[in-house]
């Protein structure tokens, strides 16, 4: 098709461009600006007035030209050509390879605006996906097709963790093809290089699609990064039937992007002068996760923040953990004690835990287990915050071996180290042995049958 | 360009600014662009109209049509509703799986009813009698437990001429009206009612009855009652939706209609998987049968989330007027606050707080001032409860939609994050949460449940408040520092804690206690805690040994216990206390 190329570009402003004389130009489309040497940077349409469209450049606005260059109007919203060799490759923010190989053929293009899932379709996640870590398994179970971001903090090491949860992630007793998605968003080559050659020693770059924005490509270009990702991943998923493991890091940067274009429309900001829409914004991603009746792929999405301040309350991670079905947070005050994977299990949740657990899943005795080692470690942080400002002989005997319990719990229970695989059975007799430190009377929240069988 | 036609001339997300509008009212619906999207009328400046499209509008461009269908945003009412899942503006989400597959296709049409599905009809009033504005004509069997009045529409009445019983569908006339001017009006089963008017009635009473929801400290310590406006603030994590779903489960409303707004669409499955499977405990159908969903999810255009608050009470709104009673979830309304802070952006509206519109705290008054117990046209008192949700950036309740949700609503469960780190769920925070329905429903728990109900549930609240305090000693000074009868209240508060507010969602039996069981636990933690400190005046006993009684560890089963057994449990496990403690007060050993 033949597209006119329009040369009035009236300004040009940080992410933000006007073309004046527009014809059948729709909201949302797509472009293509033509600088004067040839080479071409997209664009998307944010707001179109009669004549006149406002565009949000997706690339760096360096050497546009308000005389010489050109824009040209594609008459579709922004696509990604997928087939079945993106396995293996790797693309830039944008999604244009950039691994040296050739460009390749697509089988077809995709939106990469998801339309939403009507909730009648969706599949209920269930099933048990076992990470191998005690942290997650026992206690805030990953199950397929959920949304569980990892709440980090600068200096914390959610890279290893997210890599070990890509590296040790199966879902028992199935056989399907499995591949990864792995978007980066404005992290340092470093940390982007410590994922790939990770993926390389265990051999699951074979089955990996890659996305990278580096810290030093244009922020604007984040924006559409996990987009590009989720769409990668919805077509393995959904048209192949796989099932796709999805790792964005960092949403914090991309958060910042919004804001960035945000600032430069000049909207009336939310709190931290992120836009009002974050929200909406951030849900587009986010439930883009999940199962479909009658497809037998799924999403399982694991996105990366960094808390600014290591504040929860901060409008990135606060807006996340309303839209995903609970978080892994890390805690700087486990990390410190050198105990790795740092989870604090405590302010960490899963949503969907309650129906992927149990007889015929892990073990029957899982949710009591579960909820009794909740309760025993708060319990015994509480008793160890008294026993610091009373000192050990003014507390109670139970109260000290609650202490007793809450260390070792850390210690056996949580610091695995981030390169052990532990089974589910393994993960429950841990809790077990930790539980047999405590009187069987306080075990309250555990059915008695369990209490026979297991704790001797 | 044809001059009397209306075209597009600007688009910006959700918000489409028309011209050759002069023709149309504020809040008349429109089919925007060739691909005939949804849209509304919120602002008119001379020729040209400002519309919120209820769908993407990505791909839509100037010059492309408007058209005006003259009537402003409505809902079909009628039969079909009940068991069903409806999109914020009304559509039937499992039609429209059927028409365009798992994703949601744009500019689709589908009629909220079913027109094809034929219902029995009985009527119950005769020819040639005069009928007022909603009065009721007859009946049809909507689902098994829910029998559906039909009524004339609130701004009809007339004489009526003729009325057949038989099979209909929503679109066949079931009876003739002559109306004053002497025309004559189709009855159907199916009336239309916009959804931003509020249906008329005759009379607001004030709450007097407690709406039972089967959650200990909800009935106990913060009662809602039966046409009143609860709000449930809680930050991510603390079990707002578990909260929801548990009284959409076990309250003893006639009709649930749960709108899940802005929220995750896996929990809308969720409700649609379960729901069908659970029953009812008063009428023993499924919970399905009684239950009306309305799911607008996160990822769904912003602005139909706007609309699907009004959706939801409507529909509410009609069923109440058959004589039932319903209450309503709303979760979240934080995200429709946030959907009209979108568009007030959009608009380049002066924002108030935060952003927010001005006008937020005046249309959430509105929304909730919707609720109520009342006379209906048809002179029959029911009620209209409204719960709900709000998500609080970080938690923090002093953010604008919170603040605007607590000058309203008059029950106030605050969810607190601290609990539910412990997993103390629900995490309702006895401290801060309030009801000030108390004093309306006192008089009913003591006739209906026991006559010591108040003075029960007061005792209750007090040793919580002691706890608090002596929990402050007990950080500065050890708990050594307390005697016998404070180590002991902080036992019992402890006691209260884990085995009466503490009820687990997931567990069978303990998911939905009845008032009787209620009634029972606190009684006999009471009983005990008097007990104890009866031994401890008379006989120095220490608290220690007391608490070391078998009979504890039975209160702490008692929740557990099925409902047939729990008056015997409770006897026997009263009748262990006394001995067991007589034992120790001879200075025998357990």
């Amino acid at each position: 098709m033949n597209f006119k190329e329009y040369k009035t570009i009236k300004e040009v402003a940080g992410p933000l461009m006007l073309v004046e004389n527009v014809k059948n130009v729709c909201y949302d489309e797509i472009g293509q600006i033509i600088l004067q040497n040839g080479e071409t940077r997209l664009c998307k349409v944010l707001e179109i007035d009669s004549n006149s469209a406002l565009v949000q450049l997706f690339e760096a606005g360096y050497g546009i030209n308000l005389k010489n260059s050109r824009v040209k109007f594609l008459g579709h919203s922004m696509q990604l050509g997928v087939s079945r060799n993106i396995v293996g490759r790797t693309f830039s923010g944008i999604g244009r390879p950039i691994d040296g190989i050739p460009e390749l053929l697509p089988e077809k293009y995709m939106d990469i605006d998801a339309i939403a899932i009507n909730p009648t379709a969706r599949e209920y996640p269930e099933e048990f996906i076992q990470t191998g870590i005690s942290a997650i398994d026992g206690l805030n179970t990953l199950v397929r097709g959920q949304k569980l971001p990892i709440f980090s903090a600068s200096g914390l090491p959610h890279a290893k963790l997210g890599a070990q949860i890509a590296r040790q992630a199966c879902v028992l007793n199935k056989s399907q093809e499995f591949a990864i998605v792995f978007a980066a968003i404005g992290i340092t080559f470093e940390e982007a290089n410590f994922f790939i050659e990770d993926f390389k020693k265990t051999g699951a770059i074979e089955h990996s699609v890659i996305f990278i924005n580096l810290a030093n490509d244009p922020a604007i270009e984040r924006i559409a990064t996990p987009k590009m990702a989720l769409t990668a991943a919805e077509y393995l998923a959904f048209d192949l039937d796989m099932n796709v493991l999805v790792i964005l890091t960092d949403i914090t940067n991309y958060a910042d992007a919004l804001r960035e274009v945000s600032a430069a429309k000049r909207e009336i900001p939310s709190r931290r002068g992120y836009p009002g829409y974050m929200y909406t914004d951030f849900a587009s991603i986010y439930e883009r996760a999940g199962r479909i009746k009658n497809k037998k792929g799924s999403i399982t999405m694991i996105p990366i923040l960094t808390m600014p301040e290591d504040d929860k309350t901060h409008p990135i991670p606060d807006l996340t953990g309303y839209i995903t079905e609970g978080q892994i947070i890390l805690n700087r005050q486990l990390y410190n004690k050198n105990i790795n994977p740092p989870i604090d299990v405590l302010s960490s949740l899963s949503r969907l835990k309650d129906k992927g657990i149990g007889a015929g899943k892990t073990r029957a005795d899982h949710a009591d287990v579960m909820n009794q080692l909740f309760s025993c470690y708060a319990t015994g942080k509480k008793a160890k915050e008294l026993m610091i400002i009373l000192g050990e002989e003014s507390i109670s005997d139970v109260d000290l071996k609650y202490v007793r319990f809450c260390d070792a719990f850390e210690e056996r229970y949580i610091n695995q180290g981030f390169n052990v695989k532990r089974s589910i059975e393994d993960t429950l007799n841990i809790g077990w042995e930790l539980l047999k430190m405590l009187p069987k009377s306080e075990l309250k929240r555990i059915n008695y049958k369990f209490i026979e069988k297991y704790y001797k | 360009m044809n001059s009397d036609k209306a075209y597009i001339i600007k688009v910006s997300g959700p918000l489409v600014v028309a011209k050759n509008m002069r023709n149309n009212s504020l809040y008349d619906i429109v089919k925007v662009g060739n691909l005939g999207l949804i849209g509304e009328i919120i602002e008119m400046h001379g020729d040209e109209a400002s519309i919120q499209v209820y769908e993407n509008t990505n791909g839509v461009g100037p010059y492309e049509e408007v058209i005006s269908l003259k009537h402003p945003l409505s809902i079909e009412l009628g039969p079909g509703l009940i068991g069903n899942i409806f999109d914020g503006i009304g559509r039937p989400l499992l039609k429209l799986k059927e028409h365009s597959g798992s994703r949601l296709k744009r500019g689709v049409n589908l009629s909220t009813l079913d027109y094809n599905k034929k219902y029995k009809f009985y009527p119950t009033v005769k020819a040639n009698s005069n009928l007022k504005c909603g009065a009721i004509v007859g009946y049809v069997n909507e689902t098994k437990a829910i029998c559906h009045k039909i009524m004339l529409p609130p701004n009809i009445s007339g004489e009526l001429i003729e009325i057949n019983e038989g099979e209909f569908n929503v679109l066949e006339p079931i009876g003739k009206l002559k109306l004053k001017d002497s025309s004559i009006y189709n009855i159907l089963l199916m009336q239309k009612f916009p959804i931003r008017k509020q249906r008329p009635i005759l009379k607001k009473l004030a709450p007097c009855t407690p709406l039972i929801t089967g959650q200990r400290i909800i009935d106990t310590l913060f009662p809602i009652a039966k046409g009143g406006v609860a709000a449930v603030p809680g930050p991510f994590g603390s079990g707002k939706t578990i909260v929801q779903h548990q009284i959409a489960k076990w309250a003893d409303a006639d009709v649930v209609v749960y709108i899940g707004c802005g929220e995750r669409g896996n929990e809308m499955t969720d409700v649609l998987n379960e729901f069908p499977q659970i029953e009812d405990p008063k009428t023993k159908k499924t919970l399905m049968e009684k239950t009306v969903l309305i799911a607008n999810t996160s990822d769904m255009p912003v602005a139909a989330r706007e609309a699907s608050i009004y959706t939801g009470i409507t529909i509410a709104e009609y069923y109440r007027d058959m004589g039932l009673n319903v209450a309503i979830m709303a979760d979240s309304t934080s995200r429709w606050a946030e959907a009209l802070r979108e568009m007030s952006g959009r608009l380049q509206e002066m924002p108030g707080e935060e952003g927010y519109p001005a006008y937020l705290a005046s249309r959430l008054a509105e929304f909730y001032e919707r609720a109520g117990r009342v006379i209906t046209l048809n002179n029959e008192e029911t009620s209209l409860t409204i719960i709900g949700a709000v998500s609080p950036p970080g938690g923090d309740i002093s953010e604008p939609v919170c603040q605007a949700t607590l000058r309203i609503v008059k029950v106030f469960w605050g969810l607190d994050s601290n609990l539910a780190y412990k997993r103390h769920f629900p995490a309702i925070n006895w401290l801060n949460s309030y009801s000030l329905y108390w004093d309306n429903v006192k008089e009913w728990f003591e006739k209906n449940i026991d006559e010591n109900w108040g003075v029960l549930r007061q005792q209750v609240m007090d040793i919580l408040q002691q706890e608090a305090k002596l929990e402050e000693i007990v950080k500065l000074v050890g708990i050594s520092a307390l005697n016998e009868k404070d180590k002991l209240k902080l036992e019992i508060a402890k006691c209260i804690r884990e085995d009466f507010l503490h009820q687990n969602a997931f567990n069978e039996i303990d998911t939905f206690s009845s008032l009787k069981k209620q009634f029972y636990i606190m009684d006999i933690i009471l009983k005990y805690f008097s007990r104890c400190e009866q031994a401890i005046s008379n006989f120095n006993l220490n608290t220690k040994d007391l608490l070391n009684v078998k009979a504890r560890e039975e209160i702490g089963r008692f929740k557990y216990v099925e409902n047939i057994n729990i008056k015997n449990v409770y006897e026997k496990t009263l009748k262990n206390i006394n001995t067991e403690i007589l034992c120790l007060e001879k200075g025998g050993q357990l």
